[in-house]
Protein backbone atom coordinates (compact mmCIF):
# COMPACT_ATOMS: atom_id res chain seq x y z
CA UNK A 1 0.00 0.00 0.00
CA UNK A 2 2.68 2.61 1.05
CA UNK A 3 4.86 1.92 -2.01
CA UNK A 4 3.16 3.15 -4.75
CA UNK A 5 2.21 6.52 -3.18
CA UNK A 6 5.84 6.74 -2.35
CA UNK A 7 7.05 6.68 -5.50
CA UNK A 8 4.15 9.09 -6.57
CA UNK A 9 5.02 11.25 -4.06
CA UNK A 10 8.92 11.41 -5.34
CA UNK A 11 7.55 11.89 -8.86
CA UNK A 12 5.63 15.13 -7.72
CA UNK A 13 8.39 16.43 -5.77
CA UNK A 14 10.95 15.79 -8.91
CA UNK A 15 8.32 17.36 -11.18
CA UNK A 16 8.47 20.27 -9.07
CA UNK A 17 11.99 20.66 -8.78
CA UNK A 18 12.03 20.42 -13.08
CA UNK A 19 9.50 23.26 -12.78
CA UNK A 20 11.22 25.56 -10.55
CA UNK A 21 14.42 24.71 -12.46
CA UNK A 22 12.60 25.91 -15.61
CA UNK A 23 11.57 28.95 -14.01
CA UNK A 24 15.19 30.36 -13.97
CA UNK A 25 15.19 30.54 -17.50
CA UNK A 26 12.27 31.92 -17.71
CA UNK A 27 12.79 34.77 -15.96
CA UNK A 28 14.95 36.69 -18.32
CA UNK A 29 12.22 36.46 -20.73
CA UNK A 30 10.48 37.78 -18.12
CA UNK A 31 12.74 40.94 -17.22
CA UNK A 32 13.29 41.84 -20.86
CA UNK A 33 9.71 41.43 -21.48
CA UNK A 34 9.18 43.79 -17.91
CA UNK A 35 11.70 46.01 -19.26
CA UNK A 36 9.69 46.65 -22.80
CA UNK A 37 6.25 47.04 -20.79
CA UNK A 38 8.01 50.16 -18.58
CA UNK A 39 9.75 51.32 -21.86
CA UNK A 40 6.53 51.70 -23.53
CA UNK A 41 4.57 53.28 -20.42
CA UNK A 42 7.45 55.77 -19.95
CA UNK A 43 7.31 56.84 -24.08
CA UNK A 44 3.71 57.79 -23.37
CA UNK A 45 3.81 59.37 -20.14
CA UNK A 46 7.03 61.29 -21.53
CA UNK A 47 5.53 62.87 -24.56
CA UNK A 48 2.66 63.38 -22.53
CA UNK A 49 4.94 65.42 -20.04
CA UNK A 50 7.26 67.52 -22.64
CA UNK A 51 3.96 68.52 -24.40
CA UNK A 52 2.04 69.80 -20.96
CA UNK A 53 5.34 71.68 -19.59
CA UNK A 54 5.95 73.14 -23.14
CA UNK A 55 2.24 74.53 -22.87
CA UNK A 56 2.47 75.22 -19.42
CA UNK A 57 5.80 77.82 -19.61
CA UNK A 58 4.09 79.26 -22.97
CA UNK A 59 0.89 79.68 -21.29
CA UNK A 60 0.81 80.09 -17.87
CA UNK A 61 1.96 83.65 -18.58
CA UNK A 62 -1.29 84.62 -20.98
CA UNK A 63 -3.33 82.92 -18.90
CA UNK A 64 -5.49 85.98 -17.05
CA UNK A 65 -8.97 86.79 -17.26
CA UNK A 66 -8.64 88.64 -20.29
CA UNK A 67 -8.72 85.52 -22.18
CA UNK A 68 -11.62 84.60 -20.10
CA UNK A 69 -13.63 87.54 -20.56
CA UNK A 70 -12.48 89.49 -24.29
CA UNK A 71 -14.06 88.46 -27.49
CA UNK A 72 -10.96 87.78 -29.71
CA UNK A 73 -9.11 90.92 -31.29
CA UNK A 74 -6.65 91.81 -33.50
CA UNK A 75 -4.45 93.17 -30.59
CA UNK A 76 -3.04 90.45 -28.77
CA UNK A 77 -3.29 92.49 -25.27
CA UNK A 78 -7.23 92.35 -25.73
CA UNK A 79 -7.61 89.59 -27.37
CA UNK A 80 -9.49 86.63 -24.87
CA UNK A 81 -11.27 83.80 -25.95
CA UNK A 82 -14.94 84.02 -24.40
CA UNK A 83 -16.86 83.32 -27.57
CA UNK A 84 -15.04 79.87 -28.24
CA UNK A 85 -14.92 79.07 -24.80
CA UNK A 86 -19.29 79.60 -24.39
CA UNK A 87 -19.50 77.46 -27.72
CA UNK A 88 -17.91 74.47 -26.42
CA UNK A 89 -19.46 74.22 -24.09
CA UNK A 90 -22.76 75.21 -25.61
CA UNK A 91 -21.50 72.43 -27.60
CA UNK A 92 -20.79 70.10 -24.66
CA UNK A 93 -24.56 70.56 -23.13
CA UNK A 94 -26.39 69.89 -26.78
CA UNK A 95 -24.33 66.70 -26.91
CA UNK A 96 -25.53 65.60 -23.19
CA UNK A 97 -28.87 66.67 -23.70
CA UNK A 98 -29.54 64.59 -27.30
CA UNK A 99 -26.67 62.47 -28.39
CA UNK A 100 -26.04 61.12 -25.18
CA UNK A 101 -29.47 60.05 -24.14
CA UNK A 102 -29.57 59.01 -28.17
CA UNK A 103 -26.76 56.83 -27.97
CA UNK A 104 -27.39 54.94 -24.62
CA UNK A 105 -30.72 53.94 -25.60
CA UNK A 106 -30.14 52.72 -28.57
CA UNK A 107 -27.43 50.78 -25.96
CA UNK A 108 -29.89 49.38 -23.81
CA UNK A 109 -32.40 48.75 -26.84
CA UNK A 110 -29.57 46.28 -28.73
CA UNK A 111 -28.10 45.07 -25.66
CA UNK A 112 -31.63 44.05 -23.76
CA UNK A 113 -34.60 44.13 -25.99
CA UNK A 114 -33.31 43.48 -29.69
CA UNK A 115 -33.98 40.32 -30.90
CA UNK A 116 -30.42 39.05 -31.24
CA UNK A 117 -30.53 36.27 -33.90
CA UNK A 118 -32.80 38.88 -36.36
CA UNK A 119 -30.81 40.19 -39.43
CA UNK A 120 -31.72 43.42 -39.27
CA UNK A 121 -30.40 43.42 -35.90
CA UNK A 122 -27.01 42.34 -36.90
CA UNK A 123 -27.43 44.76 -39.79
CA UNK A 124 -27.69 47.23 -37.58
CA UNK A 125 -24.85 46.80 -35.04
CA UNK A 126 -22.42 46.01 -38.50
CA UNK A 127 -22.96 49.53 -39.41
CA UNK A 128 -23.11 51.25 -35.85
CA UNK A 129 -19.26 49.26 -35.76
CA UNK A 130 -18.44 50.80 -39.27
CA UNK A 131 -19.23 54.24 -38.52
CA UNK A 132 -17.30 54.49 -35.14
CA UNK A 133 -14.41 54.10 -38.12
CA UNK A 134 -15.46 56.92 -40.27
CA UNK A 135 -13.04 59.77 -40.07
CA UNK A 136 -14.61 62.91 -39.09
CA UNK A 137 -14.47 65.07 -42.09
CA UNK A 138 -17.05 62.30 -43.69
CA UNK A 139 -19.45 63.25 -41.04
CA UNK A 140 -18.66 67.07 -41.28
CA UNK A 141 -19.44 66.85 -45.45
CA UNK A 142 -22.86 64.95 -44.41
CA UNK A 143 -23.17 67.84 -42.01
CA UNK A 144 -22.75 70.09 -44.63
CA UNK A 145 -25.03 68.33 -47.30
CA UNK A 146 -28.11 67.69 -44.78
CA UNK A 147 -28.14 69.77 -41.64
CA UNK A 148 -25.96 73.25 -43.36
CA UNK A 149 -27.46 72.82 -47.08
CA UNK A 150 -30.46 70.51 -47.01
CA UNK A 151 -32.41 71.41 -43.70
CA UNK A 152 -31.69 75.13 -44.06
CA UNK A 153 -30.10 75.23 -41.02
CA UNK A 154 -26.89 76.94 -42.37
CA UNK A 155 -23.76 77.44 -40.35
CA UNK A 156 -24.94 77.75 -37.02
CA UNK A 157 -23.26 76.28 -33.61
CA UNK A 158 -26.63 73.69 -33.57
CA UNK A 159 -25.49 71.77 -36.85
CA UNK A 160 -21.85 71.82 -35.66
CA UNK A 161 -23.11 70.44 -32.32
CA UNK A 162 -25.39 68.07 -34.15
CA UNK A 163 -22.61 66.54 -36.48
CA UNK A 164 -20.59 66.26 -33.67
CA UNK A 165 -23.57 64.10 -31.59
CA UNK A 166 -23.79 61.94 -34.60
CA UNK A 167 -20.44 61.21 -34.85
CA UNK A 168 -20.28 60.73 -31.75
CA UNK A 169 -23.30 58.00 -31.46
CA UNK A 170 -21.46 54.93 -32.36
CA UNK A 171 -18.31 54.93 -29.75
CA UNK A 172 -20.65 56.03 -26.84
CA UNK A 173 -23.53 52.91 -27.91
CA UNK A 174 -20.52 50.57 -28.27
CA UNK A 175 -19.17 51.37 -24.64
CA UNK A 176 -22.37 51.36 -23.25
CA UNK A 177 -23.56 47.86 -24.79
CA UNK A 178 -20.00 46.75 -23.07
CA UNK A 179 -21.21 48.14 -19.66
CA UNK A 180 -24.61 46.44 -19.96
CA UNK A 181 -22.68 43.43 -21.13
CA UNK A 182 -21.16 43.68 -17.78
CA UNK A 183 -23.49 43.07 -15.62
CA UNK A 184 -24.40 39.52 -14.74
CA UNK A 185 -26.90 37.89 -16.39
CA UNK A 186 -27.83 36.40 -12.75
CA UNK A 187 -29.17 40.07 -12.08
CA UNK A 188 -31.31 40.36 -14.73
CA UNK A 189 -32.77 36.76 -13.94
CA UNK A 190 -33.22 37.38 -10.13
CA UNK A 191 -35.40 40.33 -11.03
CA UNK A 192 -37.34 38.19 -13.32
CA UNK A 193 -37.70 35.26 -11.37
CA UNK A 194 -39.57 37.83 -8.72
CA UNK A 195 -42.33 38.72 -11.38
CA UNK A 196 -40.63 41.92 -12.84
CA UNK A 197 -41.03 42.99 -16.23
CA UNK A 198 -38.16 43.34 -18.41
CA UNK A 199 -38.00 47.21 -18.12
CA UNK A 200 -38.43 46.94 -14.57
CA UNK A 201 -35.31 44.84 -14.14
CA UNK A 202 -33.47 47.29 -16.79
CA UNK A 203 -34.47 50.34 -15.58
CA UNK A 204 -33.94 49.86 -11.53
CA UNK A 205 -31.17 46.97 -11.81
CA UNK A 206 -29.31 46.42 -14.80
CA UNK A 207 -28.78 50.44 -15.66
CA UNK A 208 -27.89 51.64 -12.55
CA UNK A 209 -25.10 48.98 -12.31
CA UNK A 210 -23.80 49.95 -15.32
CA UNK A 211 -23.58 53.30 -14.99
CA UNK A 212 -20.18 53.23 -14.21
CA UNK A 213 -18.95 52.21 -17.57
CA UNK A 214 -21.69 54.17 -18.90
CA UNK A 215 -20.50 57.09 -18.02
CA UNK A 216 -16.76 56.39 -18.72
CA UNK A 217 -17.24 56.15 -22.15
CA UNK A 218 -20.27 58.87 -22.45
CA UNK A 219 -17.16 61.37 -21.39
CA UNK A 220 -14.38 59.99 -23.47
CA UNK A 221 -16.69 60.43 -26.47
CA UNK A 222 -17.97 63.61 -25.26
CA UNK A 223 -13.87 64.87 -24.49
CA UNK A 224 -13.52 63.57 -28.29
CA UNK A 225 -16.53 65.83 -29.35
CA UNK A 226 -14.92 68.71 -28.05
CA UNK A 227 -11.65 68.48 -29.20
CA UNK A 228 -12.91 68.30 -32.38
CA UNK A 229 -11.87 70.46 -35.28
CA UNK A 230 -12.41 69.00 -38.63
CA UNK A 231 -15.86 68.79 -38.73
CA UNK A 232 -16.88 71.70 -37.72
CA UNK A 233 -14.62 73.48 -40.02
CA UNK A 234 -16.59 72.06 -42.91
CA UNK A 235 -20.37 72.69 -41.85
CA UNK A 236 -19.15 76.25 -41.46
CA UNK A 237 -17.80 77.09 -37.84
CA UNK A 238 -16.66 80.76 -38.51
CA UNK A 239 -12.73 81.92 -37.28
CA UNK A 240 -13.39 85.32 -36.06
CA UNK A 241 -16.75 85.47 -34.03
CA UNK A 242 -16.63 88.35 -31.43
CA UNK A 243 -20.52 88.16 -30.04
CA UNK A 244 -21.78 85.48 -27.50
CA UNK A 245 -22.95 82.58 -29.61
CA UNK A 246 -26.24 81.15 -29.71
CA UNK A 247 -27.80 77.80 -31.11
CA UNK A 248 -28.55 79.42 -33.97
CA UNK A 249 -26.13 81.56 -34.60
CA UNK A 250 -21.88 81.55 -36.22
CA UNK A 251 -19.75 80.42 -33.89
CA UNK A 252 -16.33 79.06 -33.40
CA UNK A 253 -15.00 76.74 -31.12
CA UNK A 254 -11.84 76.36 -28.51
CA UNK A 255 -10.00 74.02 -30.99
CA UNK A 256 -10.62 76.25 -34.04
CA UNK A 257 -9.69 79.46 -32.70
CA UNK A 258 -6.59 77.74 -31.20
CA UNK A 259 -5.50 76.72 -34.66
CA UNK A 260 -6.36 80.36 -35.90
CA UNK A 261 -4.03 81.87 -33.44
CA UNK A 262 -1.28 79.70 -33.95
CA UNK A 263 -1.52 80.82 -37.12
CA UNK A 264 -0.93 84.62 -37.14
CA UNK A 265 2.50 86.14 -37.04
CA UNK A 266 2.69 87.50 -33.75
CA UNK A 267 3.94 86.05 -30.64
CA UNK A 268 1.77 87.24 -28.42
CA UNK A 269 -0.70 85.06 -29.91
CA UNK A 270 1.27 81.61 -30.10
CA UNK A 271 1.18 82.67 -25.91
CA UNK A 272 -2.38 82.99 -26.38
CA UNK A 273 -2.95 79.86 -28.32
CA UNK A 274 -1.16 77.61 -25.60
CA UNK A 275 -3.23 79.65 -22.38
CA UNK A 276 -6.57 78.45 -24.63
CA UNK A 277 -4.86 74.80 -24.98
CA UNK A 278 -4.68 74.81 -21.02
CA UNK A 279 -8.45 76.02 -21.04
CA UNK A 280 -9.64 73.18 -23.50
CA UNK A 281 -7.60 71.08 -20.99
CA UNK A 282 -9.36 71.95 -18.14
CA UNK A 283 -12.59 71.50 -19.61
CA UNK A 284 -12.07 68.55 -20.43
CA UNK A 285 -9.98 67.42 -17.34
CA UNK A 286 -13.02 68.73 -15.39
CA UNK A 287 -15.55 66.03 -17.44
CA UNK A 288 -13.32 63.35 -16.71
CA UNK A 289 -13.20 64.16 -12.86
CA UNK A 290 -16.77 64.16 -13.29
CA UNK A 291 -16.47 60.72 -14.92
CA UNK A 292 -13.92 59.07 -12.21
CA UNK A 293 -16.38 60.70 -9.70
CA UNK A 294 -19.09 59.36 -11.13
CA UNK A 295 -17.52 55.59 -11.52
CA UNK A 296 -16.38 55.70 -8.10
CA UNK A 297 -19.84 56.65 -6.79
CA UNK A 298 -21.78 53.74 -8.09
CA UNK A 299 -18.74 51.16 -8.55
CA UNK A 300 -19.80 47.47 -7.84
CA UNK A 301 -18.22 44.59 -7.14
CA UNK A 302 -19.42 41.61 -8.33
CA UNK B 1 -42.29 30.44 12.93
CA UNK B 2 -42.03 34.15 14.22
CA UNK B 3 -45.22 35.65 13.75
CA UNK B 4 -47.93 35.44 10.98
CA UNK B 5 -47.14 36.62 7.75
CA UNK B 6 -47.91 40.58 6.87
CA UNK B 7 -51.19 40.68 4.46
CA UNK B 8 -50.69 44.14 3.41
CA UNK B 9 -50.24 43.40 -0.12
CA UNK B 10 -52.93 44.84 -2.18
CA UNK B 11 -52.44 43.63 -5.25
CA UNK B 12 -54.93 41.20 -7.16
CA UNK B 13 -52.67 38.45 -7.43
CA UNK B 14 -54.19 35.85 -9.26
CA UNK B 15 -54.14 34.16 -12.68
CA UNK B 16 -57.96 34.20 -11.95
CA UNK B 17 -58.71 35.49 -8.44
CA UNK B 18 -61.11 31.96 -7.78
CA UNK B 19 -58.23 29.56 -7.70
CA UNK B 20 -57.18 31.20 -5.02
CA UNK B 21 -60.42 30.70 -3.01
CA UNK B 22 -59.79 27.64 -0.36
CA UNK B 23 -56.08 28.64 0.48
CA UNK B 24 -56.60 27.25 3.77
CA UNK B 25 -53.60 25.08 5.83
CA UNK B 26 -56.37 22.29 5.85
CA UNK B 27 -54.66 20.15 3.95
CA UNK B 28 -51.37 20.22 5.91
CA UNK B 29 -53.59 17.31 7.62
CA UNK B 30 -53.92 15.33 5.24
CA UNK B 31 -51.71 12.27 3.74
CA UNK B 32 -49.35 13.96 0.83
CA UNK B 33 -50.60 12.51 -2.20
CA UNK B 34 -54.32 13.73 -1.40
CA UNK B 35 -53.08 17.07 -0.97
CA UNK B 36 -54.14 19.74 -3.39
CA UNK B 37 -52.32 19.59 -6.61
CA UNK B 38 -50.56 22.65 -7.12
CA UNK B 39 -48.49 21.56 -10.41
CA UNK B 40 -49.66 18.69 -12.53
CA UNK B 41 -47.23 18.27 -15.54
CA UNK B 42 -48.24 15.97 -18.12
CA UNK B 43 -45.90 14.52 -21.01
CA UNK B 44 -43.88 17.90 -20.45
CA UNK B 45 -40.70 18.49 -22.50
CA UNK B 46 -38.25 20.81 -23.42
CA UNK B 47 -35.87 21.86 -26.44
CA UNK B 48 -33.09 23.68 -26.35
CA UNK B 49 -32.31 24.79 -30.31
CA UNK B 50 -34.25 21.48 -31.32
CA UNK B 51 -31.93 19.42 -29.01
CA UNK B 52 -34.47 17.42 -26.80
CA UNK B 53 -33.39 18.21 -23.22
CA UNK B 54 -36.18 16.31 -21.74
CA UNK B 55 -39.47 14.47 -22.24
CA UNK B 56 -42.13 13.30 -21.11
CA UNK B 57 -42.40 14.00 -17.41
CA UNK B 58 -45.68 13.32 -15.73
CA UNK B 59 -45.71 15.07 -12.20
CA UNK B 60 -47.79 15.84 -9.47
CA UNK B 61 -46.32 18.57 -7.00
CA UNK B 62 -48.57 18.92 -3.60
CA UNK B 63 -49.57 21.96 -2.13
CA UNK B 64 -47.56 22.28 1.74
CA UNK B 65 -45.14 19.69 0.43
CA UNK B 66 -41.52 20.08 -0.07
CA UNK B 67 -40.61 18.13 -3.58
CA UNK B 68 -36.67 16.89 -4.01
CA UNK B 69 -35.65 16.34 -7.28
CA UNK B 70 -32.74 14.74 -7.65
CA UNK B 71 -30.36 13.06 -10.42
CA UNK B 72 -27.08 12.98 -11.80
CA UNK B 73 -25.77 15.77 -13.66
CA UNK B 74 -27.46 17.45 -17.00
CA UNK B 75 -30.51 15.22 -16.39
CA UNK B 76 -32.80 18.20 -16.82
CA UNK B 77 -33.51 18.52 -13.29
CA UNK B 78 -33.23 22.46 -13.44
CA UNK B 79 -34.50 22.81 -16.64
CA UNK B 80 -37.63 21.50 -15.11
CA UNK B 81 -37.23 23.42 -12.22
CA UNK B 82 -37.21 26.63 -14.94
CA UNK B 83 -40.41 25.42 -16.25
CA UNK B 84 -42.48 25.82 -13.48
CA UNK B 85 -42.38 29.13 -13.76
CA UNK B 86 -41.69 30.00 -16.99
CA UNK B 87 -37.99 30.84 -16.69
CA UNK B 88 -37.22 28.53 -19.44
CA UNK B 89 -38.67 32.07 -21.56
CA UNK B 90 -35.64 34.04 -21.14
CA UNK B 91 -33.67 31.18 -22.77
CA UNK B 92 -34.30 32.24 -26.37
CA UNK B 93 -33.29 28.65 -27.69
CA UNK B 94 -35.90 26.53 -25.21
CA UNK B 95 -39.24 25.26 -26.45
CA UNK B 96 -41.67 23.73 -23.80
CA UNK B 97 -44.12 20.98 -24.71
CA UNK B 98 -46.67 19.20 -23.20
CA UNK B 99 -48.87 20.64 -20.57
CA UNK B 100 -47.73 21.96 -17.06
CA UNK B 101 -51.13 23.05 -15.04
CA UNK B 102 -50.76 25.13 -12.43
CA UNK B 103 -53.98 24.98 -10.48
CA UNK B 104 -55.64 23.48 -13.09
CA UNK B 105 -54.76 26.16 -15.53
CA UNK B 106 -51.94 25.81 -18.22
CA UNK B 107 -48.99 27.74 -17.37
CA UNK B 108 -48.26 27.66 -21.31
CA UNK B 109 -51.54 28.56 -22.01
CA UNK B 110 -51.88 31.58 -24.85
CA UNK B 111 -53.66 34.12 -22.30
CA UNK B 112 -51.25 33.31 -19.40
CA UNK B 113 -48.81 35.81 -18.52
CA UNK B 114 -45.55 35.34 -17.76
CA UNK B 115 -44.56 37.94 -15.29
CA UNK B 116 -47.90 36.91 -13.69
CA UNK B 117 -47.26 33.45 -12.89
CA UNK B 118 -43.02 34.39 -11.63
CA UNK B 119 -45.03 36.65 -9.15
CA UNK B 120 -46.92 33.84 -7.81
CA UNK B 121 -44.03 31.48 -8.25
CA UNK B 122 -40.81 32.16 -6.34
CA UNK B 123 -37.34 31.31 -7.44
CA UNK B 124 -33.72 30.48 -5.34
CA UNK B 125 -31.34 30.27 -7.99
CA UNK B 126 -28.17 27.89 -7.59
CA UNK B 127 -25.56 30.77 -6.93
CA UNK B 128 -26.76 33.38 -4.74
CA UNK B 129 -27.16 36.88 -6.54
CA UNK B 130 -28.07 40.11 -5.05
CA UNK B 131 -28.55 42.76 -6.49
CA UNK B 132 -25.40 45.17 -5.85
CA UNK B 133 -27.44 47.49 -3.77
CA UNK B 134 -28.29 47.56 0.21
CA UNK B 135 -29.84 44.75 1.76
CA UNK B 136 -32.72 46.63 2.28
CA UNK B 137 -33.27 47.66 -1.56
CA UNK B 138 -33.09 43.93 -2.15
CA UNK B 139 -35.65 42.54 -0.21
CA UNK B 140 -37.52 45.88 -1.24
CA UNK B 141 -37.29 45.43 -5.04
CA UNK B 142 -39.69 42.89 -5.46
CA UNK B 143 -42.16 44.44 -3.33
CA UNK B 144 -41.75 47.67 -5.00
CA UNK B 145 -42.17 46.40 -8.49
CA UNK B 146 -45.19 44.87 -7.31
CA UNK B 147 -46.85 47.69 -6.05
CA UNK B 148 -46.57 46.17 -2.50
CA UNK B 149 -45.89 49.57 -0.86
CA UNK B 150 -47.77 49.78 2.44
CA UNK B 151 -45.39 48.51 5.23
CA UNK B 152 -42.45 48.05 3.84
CA UNK B 153 -39.86 47.85 6.33
CA UNK B 154 -42.53 45.56 8.11
CA UNK B 155 -42.66 43.27 5.12
CA UNK B 156 -39.25 43.50 4.73
CA UNK B 157 -38.13 42.67 8.69
CA UNK B 158 -41.01 39.11 8.05
CA UNK B 159 -39.12 38.40 5.14
CA UNK B 160 -35.80 38.74 6.59
CA UNK B 161 -36.90 36.77 9.81
CA UNK B 162 -38.32 34.08 7.68
CA UNK B 163 -35.19 33.28 5.92
CA UNK B 164 -33.22 33.30 9.54
CA UNK B 165 -30.91 36.36 8.42
CA UNK B 166 -32.63 39.14 10.51
CA UNK B 167 -30.16 39.02 13.26
CA UNK B 168 -27.22 39.23 11.52
CA UNK B 169 -28.11 41.83 9.20
CA UNK B 170 -30.85 43.76 11.30
CA UNK B 171 -27.97 46.92 12.26
CA UNK B 172 -26.72 47.09 8.76
CA UNK B 173 -29.68 47.27 6.61
CA UNK B 174 -28.62 50.27 4.33
CA UNK B 175 -25.08 48.05 3.74
CA UNK B 176 -24.51 46.43 0.31
CA UNK B 177 -25.71 43.15 -0.12
CA UNK B 178 -22.33 41.95 -1.68
CA UNK B 179 -20.62 42.42 1.56
CA UNK B 180 -22.80 39.37 3.13
CA UNK B 181 -21.49 35.97 3.06
CA UNK B 182 -21.74 33.34 0.61
CA UNK B 183 -24.72 31.73 2.99
CA UNK B 184 -25.72 35.35 3.77
CA UNK B 185 -26.38 36.09 0.57
CA UNK B 186 -28.10 33.23 -0.39
CA UNK B 187 -30.87 33.60 2.81
CA UNK B 188 -31.16 37.47 1.34
CA UNK B 189 -31.90 35.84 -1.81
CA UNK B 190 -34.60 33.60 -0.27
CA UNK B 191 -36.09 36.61 1.80
CA UNK B 192 -36.31 38.66 -1.74
CA UNK B 193 -38.62 35.58 -2.90
CA UNK B 194 -40.72 35.61 0.26
CA UNK B 195 -41.02 38.94 0.59
CA UNK B 196 -43.65 39.52 -2.88
CA UNK B 197 -45.70 36.13 -0.64
CA UNK B 198 -45.17 33.72 -3.75
CA UNK B 199 -47.07 30.18 -3.36
CA UNK B 200 -44.49 28.51 -4.66
CA UNK B 201 -41.15 28.69 -4.32
CA UNK B 202 -38.43 27.20 -6.25
CA UNK B 203 -34.81 26.34 -5.37
CA UNK B 204 -32.04 24.81 -7.57
CA UNK B 205 -29.67 23.42 -5.42
CA UNK B 206 -29.62 26.42 -2.78
CA UNK B 207 -27.21 24.88 -0.44
CA UNK B 208 -24.42 24.05 -3.25
CA UNK B 209 -22.15 27.00 -1.93
CA UNK B 210 -22.59 26.88 1.73
CA UNK B 211 -21.13 25.53 4.53
CA UNK B 212 -22.99 22.94 6.70
CA UNK B 213 -24.33 25.63 9.67
CA UNK B 214 -25.73 27.72 6.50
CA UNK B 215 -26.82 24.67 4.55
CA UNK B 216 -28.70 23.44 7.86
CA UNK B 217 -30.29 26.61 8.62
CA UNK B 218 -31.71 27.01 5.05
CA UNK B 219 -33.21 23.36 5.39
CA UNK B 220 -34.88 24.51 8.62
CA UNK B 221 -36.48 26.90 6.90
CA UNK B 222 -37.16 25.01 4.39
CA UNK B 223 -39.30 22.48 6.68
CA UNK B 224 -40.59 25.62 8.12
CA UNK B 225 -41.93 27.48 4.83
CA UNK B 226 -43.77 24.16 4.02
CA UNK B 227 -46.39 24.88 6.24
CA UNK B 228 -47.42 28.07 4.08
CA UNK B 229 -45.63 27.55 0.51
CA UNK B 230 -45.17 24.44 -1.79
CA UNK B 231 -41.84 23.95 -2.05
CA UNK B 232 -39.78 22.22 -5.02
CA UNK B 233 -36.01 21.94 -4.39
CA UNK B 234 -32.93 20.49 -6.70
CA UNK B 235 -30.26 19.01 -4.69
CA UNK B 236 -27.23 16.63 -5.18
CA UNK B 237 -27.28 15.82 -1.34
CA UNK B 238 -28.99 12.64 -1.15
CA UNK B 239 -29.11 13.47 2.77
CA UNK B 240 -30.42 16.76 2.21
CA UNK B 241 -33.62 15.37 0.35
CA UNK B 242 -33.97 12.48 3.00
CA UNK B 243 -33.83 15.01 5.23
CA UNK B 244 -35.92 17.81 3.94
CA UNK B 245 -38.47 16.62 1.49
CA UNK B 246 -41.27 14.56 1.70
CA UNK B 247 -42.08 13.79 -2.02
CA UNK B 248 -38.35 12.79 -3.91
CA UNK B 249 -38.39 12.62 -7.93
CA UNK B 250 -35.38 11.17 -9.15
CA UNK B 251 -34.47 12.17 -13.09
CA UNK B 252 -31.74 10.51 -15.08
CA UNK B 253 -30.66 10.58 -18.31
CA UNK B 254 -31.86 8.19 -21.56
CA UNK B 255 -28.99 7.54 -24.14
CA UNK B 256 -31.23 6.97 -27.30
CA UNK B 257 -30.09 4.94 -30.33
CA UNK B 258 -28.50 7.96 -31.92
CA UNK B 259 -26.22 8.23 -29.32
CA UNK B 260 -28.62 11.80 -28.03
CA UNK B 261 -29.31 12.08 -24.62
CA UNK B 262 -32.31 13.23 -23.11
CA UNK B 263 -33.71 13.45 -19.63
CA UNK B 264 -36.29 11.74 -18.44
CA UNK B 265 -38.34 11.11 -15.23
CA UNK B 266 -37.95 7.23 -13.69
CA UNK B 267 -39.93 7.33 -10.36
CA UNK B 268 -41.90 9.81 -7.66
CA UNK B 269 -42.41 8.78 -4.37
CA UNK B 270 -42.37 9.66 -0.90
CA UNK B 271 -39.74 10.42 -0.09
CA UNK B 272 -39.22 7.56 2.59
CA UNK B 273 -40.32 4.89 -0.23
CA UNK B 274 -37.55 6.19 -2.94
CA UNK B 275 -34.87 5.63 -0.18
CA UNK B 276 -35.71 2.80 1.09
CA UNK B 277 -37.29 0.60 -1.37
CA UNK B 278 -37.68 2.05 -4.63
CA UNK B 279 -39.89 0.58 -7.52
CA UNK B 280 -37.00 1.00 -10.45
CA UNK B 281 -33.77 -0.33 -9.95
CA UNK B 282 -32.77 2.63 -11.92
CA UNK B 283 -32.98 4.45 -8.72
CA UNK B 284 -32.23 2.38 -6.47
CA UNK B 285 -28.56 2.65 -8.14
CA UNK B 286 -28.44 5.89 -7.85
CA UNK B 287 -29.72 6.45 -4.38
CA UNK B 288 -27.58 3.62 -3.46
CA UNK B 289 -24.57 5.08 -4.67
CA UNK B 290 -24.35 2.85 -7.45
CA UNK B 291 -24.82 4.78 -10.64
CA UNK B 292 -26.23 3.07 -13.25
N1 LIG C 1 -29.50 27.30 -21.92
C1 LIG C 1 -29.29 26.08 -22.46
N2 LIG C 1 -29.03 25.96 -23.77
C2 LIG C 1 -28.81 24.75 -24.33
N3 LIG C 1 -28.81 23.60 -23.64
C3 LIG C 1 -29.05 23.65 -22.33
C4 LIG C 1 -29.30 24.89 -21.67
N4 LIG C 1 -29.51 24.66 -20.36
C5 LIG C 1 -29.39 23.32 -20.22
N5 LIG C 1 -29.13 22.71 -21.39
C6 LIG C 1 -28.95 21.28 -21.60
O1 LIG C 1 -30.03 20.59 -21.07
C7 LIG C 1 -29.63 19.44 -20.38
C8 LIG C 1 -30.14 19.48 -18.96
O2 LIG C 1 -29.52 20.56 -18.29
P1 LIG C 1 -29.91 21.00 -16.82
O3 LIG C 1 -29.17 22.22 -16.52
O4 LIG C 1 -31.38 21.06 -16.71
O5 LIG C 1 -29.33 19.77 -15.99
P2 LIG C 1 -29.32 19.57 -14.42
O6 LIG C 1 -30.02 18.33 -14.14
O7 LIG C 1 -29.81 20.80 -13.74
O8 LIG C 1 -27.77 19.39 -14.16
P3 LIG C 1 -26.92 19.87 -12.91
O9 LIG C 1 -27.21 18.91 -11.83
O10 LIG C 1 -25.51 19.74 -13.38
O11 LIG C 1 -27.30 21.27 -12.59
C9 LIG C 1 -28.11 19.40 -20.44
O12 LIG C 1 -27.76 18.49 -21.45
C10 LIG C 1 -27.74 20.79 -20.85
O13 LIG C 1 -26.61 20.78 -21.67
MG1 LIG D 1 -28.90 22.35 -12.53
Amino acid sequence: MNGPTRTASVHATRAVERSLAGRRHRSLAASVFLVYLLFSTLVGLVALFVLLFTILRDGLPYLDPTLLANAPSANPALAGARPAIIASVMIALVLIATALPIAIATAVYLEEFAPKDRWWIRLIELNIQNLAAIPSIIFGILGLAFLVRGLGLGPVLLAGALILGLQMLPTVIISAREALRAVPDSVRQGGMALGATRLQVVWREVLPAAIPGIATGSILGLSRAIGETAPLLMVGAATFVSYNPGLLTQYTVLPILIYQWIKLPQADFQGLAAAAIIVLLAILITMNGFAIWMRNRYERKW
Amino acid sequence: MDAPPTTTGTQPRGLQPETMAGASNESIELPMDQREVVFDCRELGVRYAGVRALRDVDLNIHRNTVTALIGPSGCGKSTFLRCLNRMNDLIPSAVVDGACLYHDEDLYGPQIDAIEVRKRIGMVFQKPNPFPKSIYDNVAFGPRVLGMKDGLDDRIEQALRRAALWDEVKDRLRQGALGLSGGQQQRLCIARALAVEPDVILMDEPCSALDPISTAAIEDLMTDLKSEYTVVIVTHNMQQAARVADMTAFFSVDQGETGTRCGVLIEVDSTEKIFTKPSNERTEAYVTGRFG
